[in-house]
């Protein structure tokens, strides 16, 4: 009985010192990556442009083709409250803002954990297992300024451009949805939502919560990848991982901003 | 994959990020609706503001002619100050009218100015004030009176019914 409480007790606290060391591990890493970038500029922003297509462009047909559904879903759902208290032209309002605020930057990091965060945390992690890295390191090449900074800097780029191409299609799929199909009033829809749609207070605001979470995506997954296990299955559990983290980073990264944003 | 083809891709999709941004900021946002050009400030006391915020509109006629530059507490008249950003082509003369409105029943509130008959024009110079204002209609005092009333009402009605009964 005594035993089974110590090994428990044991358990609990191995699992949480394991926890807060690797999350010493992982600051450390972002250290590295940030003074590895000032090496070499030039190189850095060539070997940034080719990551970028991998993250940002081939990351673009999911974004979008989300992103026209999200709005059009947006205006009908709003459209069929809004139009109970009689004031449906205020769906371009709902879509806009609800895109600008919320769905574009969340949904788009959410996708991009998926679709490109997945991917350099296997292509790292595999990197690491067929010993790739260690390869470069014999050759005098720091794997964390060739391999891991061009891909932080890519992901932290396209994050916010992402988003907002996300809310910019997501707004135009409303109106798709709004105008042609249900009859709403093509002026008032612009303009109601250029009266309450607020430049600082919520476009910029966006664009701040997407560059914090193209952070938090890049770094889990690269992280992940650079941690994990030299194994079939280590590689595969921290893909995994990766969306598991990133998400639950987003979201709870989400409502923190949040609350900072509104209370100003 | 050749290399600059990939540039291509890379700069395309940097270029259509942008335009989004500059999309969201022209089309969705308020960037160019809320440009005035050359503004004059005047200054307004008002007994209540209700929810009136700095950058609402002022409009005269329904027309956008400004914007609430900032609301403050008057400690000597215990009032609030409100000081409005008109646009330099609209002149208003010295006994304008100035009252807080309501769009919709329970939209944003905005300041709505009413020319008087004066020749004399506001001035332009950053101490022009406007004397006569009108405070919001706070909904909650509305209805505080429509029950007042009608509580009196009631009781009157209650008095006279009781009086018909000792007849």
């Amino acid at each position: 009985m005594f035993k089974q409480t110590t090994k428990t007790l044991r358990g609990i606290g191995h699992r949480f010192i394991d926890r807060i060391w690797r999350l010493g591990t992982a600051a450390r890493f972002v250290w590295r990556i940030l003074r590895r970038s000032s090496d070499n500029p030039l190189r850095l922003i060539g070997l940034t442009v080719r990551e970028m297509y991998a993250t940002g462009v081939l990351s673009l047909v999911i974004i979008l083709v989300s992103a026209l559904f999200v709005g059009m879903v947006l205006a009908l759902q709003g459209y069929n409250t809004l139009q109970r208290y009689g004031s449906s032209e205020a769906a371009g309002v709902l879509v806009a803002l609800s895109l600008v605020r919320e769905l574009g930057p969340v949904v788009t990091a959410l996708l991009f954990a998926g679709r490109a965060g997945t991917a350099i945390t296997a292509e790292i992690g595999l990197m690491k297992t067929t010993e790739q890295l260690s390869a470069m390191e014999m050759m005098a090449v720091n794997p964390i300024a060739r391999v891991i900074a061009p891909r932080f800097w890519a992901g932290v780029i396209s994050m916010p451009l992402l988003a907002a191409m996300f809310s910019m299609v997501g707004v135009l799929g409303g109106y798709l949805v709004a105008v042609p199909l249900l009859g709403i009033d093509h002026g008032a829809f612009w303009s109601q939502m250029q009266t309450s749609v607020d430049f600082r207070a919520d476009i910029v605001n966006g664009v701040i919560k997407s560059f914090v979470f193209g952070i938090a995506c890049t770094i889990i997954a690269l992280f992940e990848g650079y941690d994990a296990p030299p194994t079939a299955e280590g590689v595969s559990r921290a893909t995994t991982r990766t969306v598991v983290n990133s998400s639950l980073a987003v979201l709870g990264l989400d409502f923190a901003l949040t609350s900072f944003m509104i209370s100003v | 994959m050749d290399r600059t083809t990939m540039d291509l891709w890379v700069g395309l999709f940097v270029a259509a990020g942008i335009a989004a941004l500059i999309g969201l900021a022209m089309k969705v946002g308020n960037l160019t609706s809320d440009h005035l050009g050359d503004t004059y400030t005047v200054s307004a006391h008002f007994d209540d503001i209700g929810g009136l915020k700095p950058r609402a509109p002022i409009k005269s006629a329904g027309v956008v002619v400004g914007r609430v530059d900032s609301i403050q507490f008057d400690t000597k008249r215990y009032d609030a100050v409100v000081t409005l950003k008109i646009d330099k082509h609209y002149k208003f003369p010295r006994d304008t009218f100035a009252s807080i409105n309501t769009s919709g029943l329970l939209g944003e509130q905005y300041v709505t100015l009413e020319a008087g008959g004066d020749e004399e024009m506001l001035e332009e110079n950053g101490k022009g004030k406007i004397d006569h204002t009108q405070p919001a209609l706070v909904l909650e005092k509305l209805i505080g009176q429509f029950v007042s009333g009608k509580a009196s009402e009631g009781d009157s009605g209650t008095s006279q019914n009781t009086t018909e009964n000792t007849q």
